[in-house]
């Protein structure tokens, strides 16, 4: 069982979070046109990288927040978690 | 009763409290502090079960979790478990044993025959016989392998014991209490570590128990006594006895099972019969030892041909010899110290040693002692069906492919050693790769890959020594690394013997003329000549050998025989072991029970179950539950002896004609607030929302992204920016999660805060013509009339007092409205519309009526959003804006989401007006074509219509649009029926809509 670094409520134990998908996928605007081809890379296409991937946790059983979390797809080692509104760089 | 095999002034048990138990059906002694096999053996009682394939003879080889036969059917207190190990397993007063896989007896085993039969179950057997015909597989080949193969039989009986789950965070986890773990559990604690010591044994110490060591002057033994008696004393550290970790899994967490119950004679209730440990360490110590493997020879699998190590600990710990008439046959020099246990309790062995002419400290110890031993020697083949009588032996020629010369000598147990395996499986499960020692022929950690060290025998340093040195250097280090602090620790002096080098020797040569099985693997039943067969078959990989052999696939994991194996397959292919490989080690390191993985999670404890505020009174009123999610409703109330077709009628007319109320509280319910949250539900929902006034409930779709309907549901202005959601009770949970995701990922510009309100309100809907006469009397003072709360209306007035809100909204398509009032009034509201809805013939309804209502309005529901249909689909594209953007739009203009003769819903009616059509039927042109009868559709969901008299149903078939008035077959595989059906519009009461704005 993982051991995920919340951004607002520290170390807690994987049953407490839900998996959200690729953290790197932006939703095209709102609004605004939108190419069939960009619609559905957003839609279907994901990437299943082996390593270092960046990814959406969401603390259900805790704050409720969506967070994200660098972490290794192989050996799941987690390098950084950060809230939405931060960059891992 | 005499012990025949007991010794009177040794051993670690407790002679004044006798103990007796059954085995096969006799009547045994033993004392407290016995294992089944330690309390058997000193009944000089050897053969214990049959093998695997063979049916042969078996006895125990091991003294703990090293043992590959003794797996017997146990019961202890009425509760009867397969597969228990008899060396691991601790005696108690009542324990009755049986041995598993003989029929009709251990001693007379039928199935014996299949030792005889031999050449015909080589390696792959079942692989080569059970493939064809396909039609034979289910029929004739799987309980034939299930009865051959059957071990143990699990209990039919509820296991009615008690099982738990702990969760423990801790500095420093030592697995195994051996020198190295004590040693270094001791130095880490005087840091200041909070500590966790797991031994899997009853009794600390490990190796100290039985090896002739001495540390400070004190005995091994009285040391590891001296250093538990300290750890108890300090706060910060936990010992646990009767406890093995198992697992080692991701981000350092260790999964430990504590045997807690099953030692004791009068547990009581409460206690668990185990429980299950959750460790998250910062760091690990793996000191989890060595376990001794065999040398491969003749009818090696003879009952009395036990491991070197197992002979000592069984005179040592247990007081109990495994023969009088021993033969050590050793590769190595800690078999010697058996031989001295042996000569100390007058029994006289001989040593065969398959090294040339050798000299040593024990050789030279030996010699003194006046012990016979024969270098160069071997044994060839056990003698002997259910007991070893004899041993062939041989001198090996200079090549050991041969012999010199053979002759038979008496014996009544053969003690091997063929030198000693670092226990290496947690660090395996951590992700550490394992490399080949030379030095030791086996394979030790590499790397650390997790916060592991491991350390002692299970590291490859056999010294006491060099353990006890890197004990207390490993656990100072790592503990200091979290504490900040530094003990000095005095070294203690250790006097040891020095072993000398060991004979790369692990398998005998056959003899001339002779062709007896060499077993690799006990468990399984795999021998030389099955690893032999796999070679010659062309299977390679490591994997493929063990798997098409079955080598260490038994539940022993091939603690005794994975290198062995390795050895035997690298020596044929002319490789050396390390690039042979080893297959990987998976948790649970032993057998774990059902009981213990699933804790108190079962029966009512499986999952929470949501009741809602009203449920006494549904209780009280003869509801029948379902179970919606978690929670649950009634389906429908029960009068008399009606069925719950005849019920659901009754509710379902009842609302039609007079008035129904029904328990709405589990509606998922979220309360939106924020300047920006009517551009958020326009964004989230597929129609307009920027217009809605204040005072008003709109009904919405949402959808995902992929333009599947997620969700439906009403929506209501409370104020000017503050909103009230309602959401099916199935996807509650997934809509909340799903507006989080927005709000906080996509668009966090958007000023709103949404937070579920279902366990705060409790609703209740009243529907049916007479509703609002009934509304009227429940709030006299409010002005209920059409023009003042219209459809889709919303006031808020307090009913006897208590604060409600009033939805004028419509599931069933009635005249209805629904009220909400805070939980805690759930029931006086309940109580209040049964006793005030009395004079209009008001009678509660359940779900059951509620969907008959809903499926002859043609309302959608689940059954019919079940995430692959689009608006359209459903006839719900009307509220699908155009102009707007929203979540899901941009995939409606798919390809495939607009062609002409896309699914969608019809309602069926079947043409002889009585058959009801089971939900779920498929719909066909031809219910008699041939098979694949190509599907036009499906049936989501049946009801009996109330207003027509006559069943009815909903179903999502393709070109629906123009479908109506064609007759069709709903055929159902499942409930064999086939019912012709005639397609009309979905809207089968009311199709105007007229009732609901009345
Ligand atoms: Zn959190």
């Amino acid at each position: 069982m993982l051991h995920i670094n919340c951004p607002f409520c520290g170390l807690r134990a994987q049953k407490e979070f839900a998996y959200g998908g690729d953290a790197t996928v932006k939703r095209p605007e709102i609004n605004k046109e939108v190419s069939k081809e960009e619609w559905d890379n957003f839609v279907y296409m994901r990437k299943s990288p082996r390593g270092k991937h960046i990814e959406l946790w969401h603390h259900i059983s805790g704050c409720r927040q969506w967070f994200k979390v660098q972490r290794d797809t192989a050996t799941h080692e987690i390098f950084k978690t950060a809230k939405m509104s931060e960059e891992i760089v | 009763m005499r012990q025949s095999h007991r010794l009177n002034n040794i051993g670690l048990i407790n002679r004044d409290k006798v103990i007796t138990f059954n085995f096969n059906g006799k009547s045994y002694q033993g004392y407290e502090g016995d294992t089944l096999a330690s309390a058997l053996l000193a009944n000089g009682v050897h053969l214990v079960g049959r093998s695997f394939k063979y049916h042969r003879p078996r006895g125990f080889i091991g003294a703990g979790v090293d043992e590959p036969n003794a797996k017997l059917q146990v019961t202890i207190n009425g509760h009867s478990e397969p597969n228990i190990n008899a060396t691991e397993i601790e005696l108690v007063e009542g324990l009755s044993a049986t041995s598993q896989n003989c029929w009709p007896s251990v001693e007379f085993d039928i199935g014996a025959i299949n030792n005889f039969l031999k050449r015909f179950f080589p390696a792959g057997f079942y692989y080569k016989t059970f493939m064809w015909p396909k039609s034979f597989w289910y029929k004739v080949y799987e309980p034939f392998i299930r009865k051959a193969a059957g071990l143990g039989v699990a209990s039919l009986e509820k296991d009615k014991e008690r099982y738990e789950h702990k969760f423990e965070y801790c500095d420093l986890l030592v697995t195994g209490s051996g020198p190295s773990g004590l040693a270094s559990a001791y130095a880490a604690a005087k840091n200041g570590a909070k500590v966790i010591l797991a031994e899997d044994k009853p009794r600390y110490g490990g190796t100290l128990l039985t090896d002739d060591v001495s540390i400070d002057n004190m005995s091994g033994k009285d040391w590891s006594e001296k250093i538990i008696s300290e750890l108890k004393k300090m706060p910060n550290v936990t010992l646990k006895n009767r406890s093995q970790v198992f697992g080692y899994y991701d981000h350092n967490m260790m999964v430990m099972f504590e045997r807690v119950g099953d030692h004791l004679s009068n547990k009581s209730k409460y206690t668990p019969r185990q429980r299950l440990w959750y460790i998250r360490a910062k760091e690990t110590i793996l000191s989890t030892g060595s376990i001794e493997r065999p040398i491969v020879f003749g009818n090696n699998d003879t009952p009395g041909v036990v491991l070197s190590s197992a002979a000592k600990e069984y005179m040592k710990v247990y007081g109990v010899l495994v023969g009088r008439k021993p033969i050590i046959f050793t590769n190595n020099d800690s078999a010697y110290e058996t031989a001295f246990e042996f000569k100390k309790n007058n029994v006289e062995p001989i040593i065969l040693d398959t090294r040339e002419e050798h000299d040593s400290e024990v050789v030279q110890e030996a010699k003194n002692k006046g012990i016979q031993i024969k270098f160069s020697y071997g044994v060839i083949v056990a003698n002997g069906y259910k007991k070893v009588k004899s041993a062939k032996i041989g001198k090996l020629t200079k090549d050991k492919k041969s012999f010199e010369s053979t002759e038979t000598i008496k014996c009544d147990c053969i003690c091997v050693s063929g030198f000693w395996t670092p226990t290496v499986h947690l660090a395996s499960q951590s992700g550490n790769k394992l490399k080949f020692d030379e030095k030791i022929d086996a394979f030790i950690p590499d790397k650390s890959k997790q916060k592991e060290k491991t350390i002692g025998a299970a590291n490859g340093s056999f010294t006491l020594q060099e353990t006890i040195e890197s004990g207390f250097k490993t656990g100072s280090e790592l503990s200091s690394k979290i504490t900040d602090k530094n003990n000095e620790n005095k070294i203690p002096t250790v006097t040891e013997t020095k072993y000398s080098v060991h004979d790369k020797f692990w398998c005998m040569p056959l003899p001339k003329n002779e062709n007896p099985k060499r077993f690799v693997d006990f468990q399984n039943d795999v021998a030389v000549s099955d690893i032999e067969i796999a070679l010659r078959e062309g299977y390679r990989s490591i994997e493929h050998v063990k798997r098409y052999t079955t080598l260490g696939m038994a539940t022993d994991q091939g603690r005794t025989s994975n290198l062995n194996g390795l050895q035997m397959v690298s020596n044929i292919e002319n490789k050396i072991v390390p690039e042979v490989g080893h297959t990987t080690f998976r948790p649970p390191f032993t057998p774990i029970t059902i009981g213990t993985i699933v804790g108190r999670e079962v029966g009512m404890e499986f999952m929470p179950t949501r009741k809602t505020p009203m449920h006494e009174w549904h209780e009280k009123n003869n509801a029948v539950f379902v179970d919606a999610g978690a929670w649950k409703r009634p389906r429908y109330y029960k009068k008399g002896n009606e069925t719950l077709l005849e019920a659901s009628k009754r509710e379902a007319k009842n609302v039609r004609e007079n008035v129904g109320i029904c328990d709405v509280t589990t509606l998922g319910k979220i309360d939106i607030k924020g300047p920006d949250a009517a551009e958020f539900l326009n964004r989230v929902y597929t129609n307009a929302w920027l217009k809605l006034p204040v005072g008003k409930a709109r009904y919405g779709v949402m959808l995902r992204e992929d333009g599947m309907i997620m969700d439906d549901g009403t929506t209501t202005r409370i104020s000017e920016n503050h909103y009230h959601m309602t959401t099916t009770t199935a996807q509650a949970a997934n809509v909340l999660s799903h507006l989080e995701y927005y709000l906080q990922i996509v668009w966090p510009e958007l000023n709103v805060n949404v937070v579920s309100t279902t366990e705060q309100w409790a609703g209740a809907a009243i529907a049916g013509p007479k509703s609002r006469d009934m509304l009227s009397k429940l709030f006299p003072d409010l002005d209920v009339s059409n023009e003042a709360l219209p459809f889709m209306g919303y006031i808020e007035s307090n009913l006897f007092g208590v604060p409600a809100r009033i939805f004028r909204i419509s599931f069933s398509g009635e005249l209805a409205y629904e009220v909400n009032v805070e939980s805690n009034y759930g029931l006086f509201m309940w109580e209040k519309m049964m006793e005030i809805g009395r004079e209009f013939n008001n009678q509660p309804y359940g779900t059951e009526a509620l969907s008959t209502l809903r499926i002859e309005m043609g309302h959608v529901a689940g059954p019919e959003l079940d995430g692959r249909t689009i608006p359209q689909d459903v006839s719900l594209d009307g509220l699908v804006s155009k102009k707007k953007d929203f979540i899901g739009k941009n995939s409606l203009g798919k390809d495939a989401f607009v062609l002409e003769n896309r699914q969608k819903i019809v309602g069926l009616v079947p043409t002889d007006r009585k058959s009801s059509i089971p939900e779920g039927s498929h719909l066909v042109e031809n219910e008699k074509a041939k098979l694949p009868n190509p599907k036009l559709g499906h049936v989501s969901s049946s009801c009996w219509s109330v207003e027509n008299n006559n069943p009815f149903s909903l179903a999502i078939v393709n070109d629906g649009k123009n479908m109506i008035g064609k007759k069709l077959f709903a055929v159902s595989p499942l409930k064999n029926t086939s019912i012709e059906v005639e397609i009309i519009s979905s809207h089968y009461v009311d199709p105007e809509g007229k009732r609901v704005r009345s």
